[in-house]
């Protein structure tokens, strides 16, 4: 009934063309109002970066300049590469979280593997325990690991880890959260699979690493920009476990600037190089970063 | 002759098994095992980082003193001819809660937490450790208030990047962005937009209301800090949950819509009747984990607020990190640590089975 109404009256098309331009135009009026909330920020922390300092806060004092740019410097940023060990920060952000990322990847997804694929005994005990563990916060074992990672000889002779990039990678390889998405994603795999190459004489070692590994594809970048939201603000730990410049990431750098002698300009600056590889990296990316995530997180 | 081939590939498969387990087994026995086994021994010890004495077990001490809360009914003071004492606009006077506690051997090592006045009495709240109740309750008032606020702007965000509409991705992405930054840096940031006298909160809320807001003392008040930590909190993280949401939203089929639409329903009632009970999944998976994101709550208060002003942005894992850490008190932060983790499982342990009996009721 319905159906021939609408075909029928052109008055009652009318009207629904009508209200549907209104919606869409209430719909970009919402999407803008958002996008101005969640780009703010971003937008005067990086106008702010290039402005002298005196004029920063001359410019708070009406909401159009405070958002625009009329003197431009580049003193910020000398600042900060000069008077401020950023690079070095930069570097050990890099180094801990690239590390952290392939050596978990490698050594999560082989466990995985041998727990979803390989029979032995004992193995449903590690299952049971790894799930178990996937509820432990990392805030409850913070203050015990430190004390262990303290007492830790290393190869150079050092008797404790503290103010190391190592104590910054090894204690995060493991990660048992995971160790389960790669179980859930090769328990899926058809066994059909591997019946072939076994045949073929192939060990488990074969068959993970030419099989396994690239048919899982997806759930190795999934698992990788997880973890790479979360390392890339890493800050609880490297603050317990990092005395000296010379061993802090970024995230600690900032705090560094800001408790050294509040300096918004230099702030600013280091803020918005900080943040550089990360949102550059998400917008060459794009795509593939938010559909990895939505399917990888939740299932 | 089949029986010795199938052993022999038995043998293989549980020796690669062990083989490809080990490194993964090791790093996980010596750091996330040892530190719960040890800390929940030391939670009973009053080991401390660097100490001259050796550290001796004292049972369930620690323990005892992070729980520990008593009521006491607190009398009005008394003037020399045996009334009550009241000031000048007739209010009884009662004595400082730290005096009671002083002249009462029984309340020995205790401290006041809150005063309160119920069924016209006067009572004082005492604690051994009145941070540990005031972590607890300022993180809890936060989880409560941040889950359904992040429930419902994500779900909308999501909702709204979904639509085929031009210009959609550039939305998605800026919508994203705040979520893959480092959360201390942007804390930074959002220190100099939150200074009540130059900061571009208040500047933006003045003109926008004409003068008639922005006079707010955001971070540097006991009333507003803990409510701009979570102003804060949706912008950095509602995205991430946007794209969870994404996700669900994706796998709901189109035609469902189709039929929707012809039946003339508007975008609200489409959200409402179809959109919410298809995602039922995917909103309890955003419940759960980000009320325990909120339950260690930590990066964004350490450097905004460092717990002030007064405390009122004391959180948990603050409370844990400035006991053990910045006091070196190894044992006792292992107590609040192992404290902090049953209110997490039970937190876990509660939702799951909601999750349960929901799916059960389909």
């Amino acid at each position: 009934m319905q159906k021939t109404v609408f075909f029928f009256s052109k008055d009652i098309n009318r009207v629904a063309r009508i209200k549907k331009t209104i919606w869409l135009i209430l719909d970009y009026l919402v999407l803008l109002l958002m996008a101005s909330f969640f780009l703010f920020p971003f937008w005067v922390m990086v106008v702010s970066s290039f402005k002298p300092e005196k004029a920063l806060f001359d410019d708070l004092k009406s909401i159009l300049w405070a958002f625009l740019l009329r003197h431009f410097t580049l003193d910020n940023y000398l600042y900060v590469f000069n008077r401020v060990p950023f690079l070095t920060y930069l570097k050990n952000t890099l180094v801990i979280v690239i590390l952290t990322i392939f050596l978990g990847l490698f050594f999560n997804s082989m466990i995985a593997y041998s727990l979803a694929r390989l029979r032995w005994k004992g193995k449903k005990l590690i299952i049971g325990s790894i799930i178990a563990l996937i509820i432990v916060p990392f805030e409850t074992i913070a203050i015990p690991l430190l004390v262990i990672v303290n007492k830790l000889p290393w190869f150079n002779g050092s008797m404790s880890w503290l103010d190391s990039l190592h104590v910054q990678i090894i204690p995060f390889m493991a990660d048992a959260f995971t160790i389960f998405l790669f179980y859930q994603a090769f328990i899926q795999i058809p066994k059909e699979f591997n019946e072939a190459a076994i045949i073929d004489g192939a060990n488990p070692w074969d068959i993970y690493s030419r099989i396994i590994v690239p048919l899982a594809r997806s759930t190795f970048v999934a698992v990788a920009i997880i973890q790479l939201i979360f390392l890339w603000s890493a800050y609880l730990w490297p603050l317990m476990a990092t005395r000296t410049e010379p061993y802090r990431p970024l995230t600690l750098g900032v705090t560094y600037l800001y408790h050294m002698d509040i300096h918004w300009g230099p702030i600013f600056a280091f803020a918005t190089l900080s943040n550089l590889p990360s949102v550059l990296l998400f917008i060459i990316f794009q795509k593939g970063f938010l559909r990895s995530l939505a399917s990888g997180g939740v299932k | 002759m089949k029986k010795i081939r199938k052993s022999k590939r038995d043998q293989q498969e549980s020796f690669f098994g062990w083989l490809m387990c080990s490194p993964v087994l090791l790093l996980l026995l010596v750091f996330v095992i040892l530190p719960l086994v040890l800390g929940s021994y030391w939670s009973m010890t009053n080991k401390r980082l660097i100490s001259p004495l050796p550290t001796e077990y004292v049972g369930l001490d620690n323990y005892k003193r992070v729980l520990s809360l008593k009521v006491i009914l607190i009398q009005p003071q008394l003037d020399a001819a045996g009334q009550f004492e009241t000031n000048e606009t007739g209010q009884v006077l009662y004595p400082r809660v730290r005096d009671v506690i002083r002249s009462n051997s029984e309340y020995h090592s205790f401290r006041p937490y809150k005063e309160f006045d119920i069924f016209g009495h006067h009572y004082g709240l005492i604690a051994k450790d009145p941070e540990f109740y005031t972590s607890l309750v300022n993180t809890t008032l936060y989880v409560v208030i941040i889950v359904p606020l992040i429930l419902v702007i994500s779900l909308l965000l999501a909702v709204l990047v979904n639509q085929k509409i031009f210009g959609i991705s550039f939305f998605r992405t800026v919508y994203f962005i705040p979520s893959i930054t480092m959360i201390s840096v942007t804390s930074v940031v959002w220190i100099f937009l939150f200074n009540p006298s130059v900061g571009l909160i208040n500047l933006i809320l003045r003109t926008v209301s004409f003068g008639y807001l922005g006079s707010s003392q955001w971070l540097q008040s006991t009333d507003t800090a803990l409510f701009s930590i979570i102003l804060y909190t949706i912008w950095q993280a509602s995205g991430l949950f946007m794209v969870i949401f994404l996700g669900g939203l994706q796998d709901i089929l189109q035609d469902i819509y189709e039929a929707a639409q012809i039946d003339g329903a508007n975008p609200f009632q489409t959200l409402i009747h179809i959109t919410i009970p298809k995602l039922r999944n995917t909103i309890i998976y955003v419940v759960i984990t980000s009320s325990i994101l909120g339950f260690r709550l930590f990066t964004q208060v350490d450097v905004m607020t460092k717990g002030g002003p007064q405390n009122s942005t004391l959180t948990l894992i603050l409370h844990i990190v400035n006991e053990g850490f910045r006091n070196q008190k190894i044992g006792y932060a292992s107590a609040i640590s192992i404290v902090f983790f049953l209110f997490v499982l039970a937190l876990t342990f509660i939702q799951r089975s909601l999750m349960k009996s929901e799916s059960e009721m389909e």
